[in-house]
């Protein structure tokens, strides 16, 4: 029943017969997904608010074993490997992520908000390394040339986009597989929006990129390939231009041509 | 530039002692609760032979009535009646003074929100809950005991656990109100009834639950109150309802009986049925509470 | 209320001046009497200082254990409702409590021959004041940003890792606050300390040393008290009730600003 057209090798994540529910035995936000994403790309995730996305989106790096509650079966693979046997800690130095609301960390610098990942997992760097990470870092974000005379001022008062850039950034220090990102421009303004779309499809020459989103126009103009999500299914996955110019599925053309959502 | 962080050792050894500080926490936290478990076995254990019909409709017995019945070997005549009649007496008008003044400057703190003054006030208040009772114990003496009364007397107690309640019934009142949507005041006013008639028939009944929760939490805090009630009801060996005579209280009477070596055995009753009333009324107001949000 | 506490100390301060405070002298006999506060400041003090340092481990644990690792669970609840129960208890059943059983217990430890002082006292007063620290820590703990845990997390972060990076300093101020109302509500504690701390007017030389407190000697002197020495312990009142003011100003003050 799902629409795959799309024949992907050596896929960054492999998605075997994936379900999250909120409770024990409840209704599966997420049912029975199975998807291969591609290395150096950008896979988007559309669909309706309430269709899973997020939840899809939150396995790939198990923040779900946060919550005692959320049941998840099947399995997912990062680089061949089944994540559910790489321990969390490392599994999320892998797999970065960045969150709907710039979350950057308010008692931290920028400079420390971008060695976050380095400092929360006591790992000690030398002067130089962190200033490397650092400089490195906020190069690929293009933040640098903003804030690298006030690297030792509170990131907080940051604009928003520049703080989402910034939180970005604090993903990318530990130079991961995978970012996945979850709806990163929603609360940004258009002009912040289009320069974090813009880095996003430089990032992908480095990184292999999941991005949530709910605004197809987005998912139109950066990603590779797309999924259309409903209520808990992956309805259809194509290479985003067969997406939009031919949609397989009734619902991904209803979603589509704004007939919901 | 990468720095290699795919070191399963290092990842291993913070994974332990992440569970090691849990482990250490659940221990500090049953370590911290372990005195209420042990204080109430200990109250249960000890008291509960003692609390009988007498318990209740008799006075505290003297020393020598209770010498000759551990002697003989039988439990301790009397009771507390005019420990649990003074403790009623001055907590009723202790209420009775807290509660109309309390919500009062509530709903004025509640009117005038923005202004400089009630902020002056609701930090007074707040303070004011922090002094020790003892403090206000000594406050009610040098008002009531050296200028009303003339001596140690119901009223004094009163006046101290008046003090102590009105901090806490203020600050419930203004909570209460402050989340009573403004529409149900503004649909009182919208008909035309006057102020004073949409507080009492509209703003105080929608909050009535607040305000209990507020009002039992307050009288519960006093009712095991000593300090203060030492220094101006002082206690009395008979059931006195005068206010302005001694009176005795049940954690008074629990001190006297501290005192004396041959009532010891009525400590334990008096403890338990003091903190019985005491948390019935604490968890009957967390329960209004909870049931409120 | 400060005005009746000021004219009631009068007395004693046009006696001694200033001295009434740095003194430790307390002699009520008559003819030769000498009144000093000092002693009874350093009891206070040392008293509150040692349950403050027992309470905050024991008090930070319980809020972690409430507010973050079990958060909203039934035996959270459950736990939140005993420390409720342990702020209920009156000052006198902890008093009662503290003289038949922590008393003895101690002196089959054998680190004391009457289980009397500021060791006893202090203990007592850690568990008295646990609930209040609790509390307010528990609130401020659980108002830390889910979006912040979150992205700690997401960085390879363990929950320890996330407790003391993200959690602690940002709820630093709030849960430091909590522990200074905490420590407020020690200095002036009674019925339990009077019961408990051996009732000496002499500053104390060691933990296990007896002593008194500001409170207890009030409540333990007033009784026979007229005169001169009324006076002098109306005057003991109104250091308490400054000093309780001013620490609990401190409190609210760092809870409004940062919180």
């Amino acid at each position: 029943m799902i629409t795959h057209n799309l024949n992907i090798e050596k896929p960054v994540l492999s998605i075997k017969e994936l379900s999250v529910a909120y409770e024990k035995g409840g209704k599966h936000a997420v049912d029975n997904v199975n998807a291969d994403i591609k290395r150096n790309a950008i896979t988007a995730i559309m669909g309706p608010s309430g269709c899973g996305k997020s939840t899809l989106l939150r396995a790939f790096n198990r923040m779900h074993d946060l919550y005692s509650n959320i049941e998840t079966k099947g399995k997912i693979f990062l680089n061949g490997k089944d994540i559910d046997n790489i321990s969390t800690i490392t599994l999320r130095r892998r797999v970065g992520m960045v969150f709907q609301r710039p979350n950057p960390f308010p008692t931290m610098s920028i400079y420390d908000n971008v060695i976050a990942g380095y400092k929360l997992n006591g790992i000690r760097l030398k002067k130089q390394q962190k200033d490397d990470i650092v400089e490195e870092s906020l190069t690929d974000v293009v933040l640098w040339n903003e804030v690298k005379d006030s690297l030792f001022k509170k990131g907080t008062f940051l604009s928003g986009g520049q703080q989402q850039r910034l939180c970005i950034a604090r993903a990318l220090a530990f130079q991961p597989d995978v970012i996945l990102l979850d709806e990163p421009t929603s609360a940004l303004d258009p002009v912040a929006t289009s320069k974090v779309e813009d880095l996003l499809v430089k990032l992908k020459q480095k990184y292999s990129i999941v991005l949530v989103t709910h605004n197809m126009s987005q998912a139109a103009r950066i990603s590779d390939n797309s999924m259309f999500m409903y209520l808990g299914d992956l309805v259809e996955y194509d290479r985003t231009k067969n997406m939009f110019t031919n949609p397989k599925d009734k619902r991904t053309e209803e979603y589509l041509t704004g007939k919901f959502g | 530039m990468l720095v290699i962080i795919n070191n399963s050792g290092e990842s291993n050894y913070r994974s332990k002692k992440n569970k090691l500080f849990l482990g250490l926490v659940i221990l500090l936290s049953l370590l911290t609760i372990s005195p209420v478990v042990l204080i109430i076995y200990k109250l249960i254990a000890k008291g509960i032979h003692q609390i009988n019909l007498s318990f209740f409709t008799e006075t505290a017995p003297d020393t020598l009535a209770a010498m000759t019945a551990i002697n003989n070997g039988e439990i301790i005549p009397g009771g507390i009646l005019n420990g649990i009649t003074g403790t009623l007496f001055m907590v009723t008008l202790a209420s009775f003074m807290a509660i109309p003044i309390g919500i009062m400057i509530g709903i004025f703190l509640y009117e005038n929100t923005e202004k400089k003054y009630a902020a002056i006030i609701r930090d007074i208040s707040d303070i004011m809950q922090g002094i020790p009772s003892i403090v206000l114990g000594l406050i009610a003496y040098l008002w009531i005991v050296k200028n009303v009364t003339n001596g140690f007397s119901a009223l004094a107690g009163a006046v101290a656990l008046t003090i102590m309640m009105l901090p806490l019934i203020i600050r419930s009142t203004e909570e209460t109100l402050k989340m009573i949507p403004q529409s149900i005041k503004e649909a009182g006013f919208a008909l035309g009834v006057p102020y004073h008639k949409v507080m009492l028939r509209v703003l105080i009944p929608s909050s009535l639950s607040g305000l209990l929760t507020g009002i039992l939490l307050a009288i519960s805090r006093v009712l095991g109150e000593t300090a203060p009630l030492l220094l101006t009801a002082l206690g009395s060996p008979i059931v006195n309802l005068n206010i302005d005579k001694p009176t005795s209280a049940v954690p008074l009477l629990i001190w006297d009986f501290y005192n004396d070596p041959n009532m010891v055995d009525l400590i334990w009753s008096s403890s338990l049925f003091l903190m019985g009333f005491v948390l019935t009324l604490n968890l009957i107001s967390k329960r209004i509470a909870a049931k409120r949000t | 209320m400060v005005f009746s506490l000021v004219s009631g100390s009068i007395p004693v301060f046009n006696e001694y001046g200033f001295k009434f405070i740095f003194s430790s002298a307390w002699n009520p006999t008559e003819g030769r009497e000498e009144y000093g506060a000092l002693s009874f400041i350093a009891g206070t003090v040392i008293t509150s200082i040692f349950a403050l340092i027992i309470c905050i481990p024991l008090a930070f644990a319980t809020s972690l254990f409430i507010g973050e690792y079990f958060r909203g669970k039934w035996f959270a609840k459950g736990l939140g409702t005993m420390i409720d129960l342990l702020a209920g208890v009156p000052s006198i059943v902890y008093g009662l409590w503290g003289f038949y059983v922590l008393r003895p217990f101690i002196v089959d430890l054998g680190l004391s021959t009457q289980g009397y002082g500021i060791f006893t006292s202090g203990l007592i007063l850690a568990i008295m004041i646990i609930p209040y620290a609790t509390s307010i820590s528990t609130e401020i703990i659980s108002m830390v940003p889910n979006d912040l845990k979150e992205a700690a997390y997401s960085l390879g972060s363990t929950k320890l890792e996330v407790i003391f990076n993200v959690i602690v300093p940002t709820a630093r101020s709030g849960i430091f606050a909590s522990f200074i109302l905490a420590f407020g509500r020690a200095l002036g504690e009674t019925m339990a300390i009077t019961m408990l701390i051996g009732n000496t007017n002499a500053i104390p030389k060691g933990l296990f040393d007896t002593g008194n407190t500001m409170a207890s000697v009030i409540a333990n002197q007033f009784g026979e008290a007229d005169g001169l020495k009324l006076s002098a312990l109306i005057a003991i009142g109104l250091l308490l009730f400054v000093i309780t003011a001013l620490i609990n100003a401190a409190g609210k003050f760092i809870i409004k600003k940062f919180a």
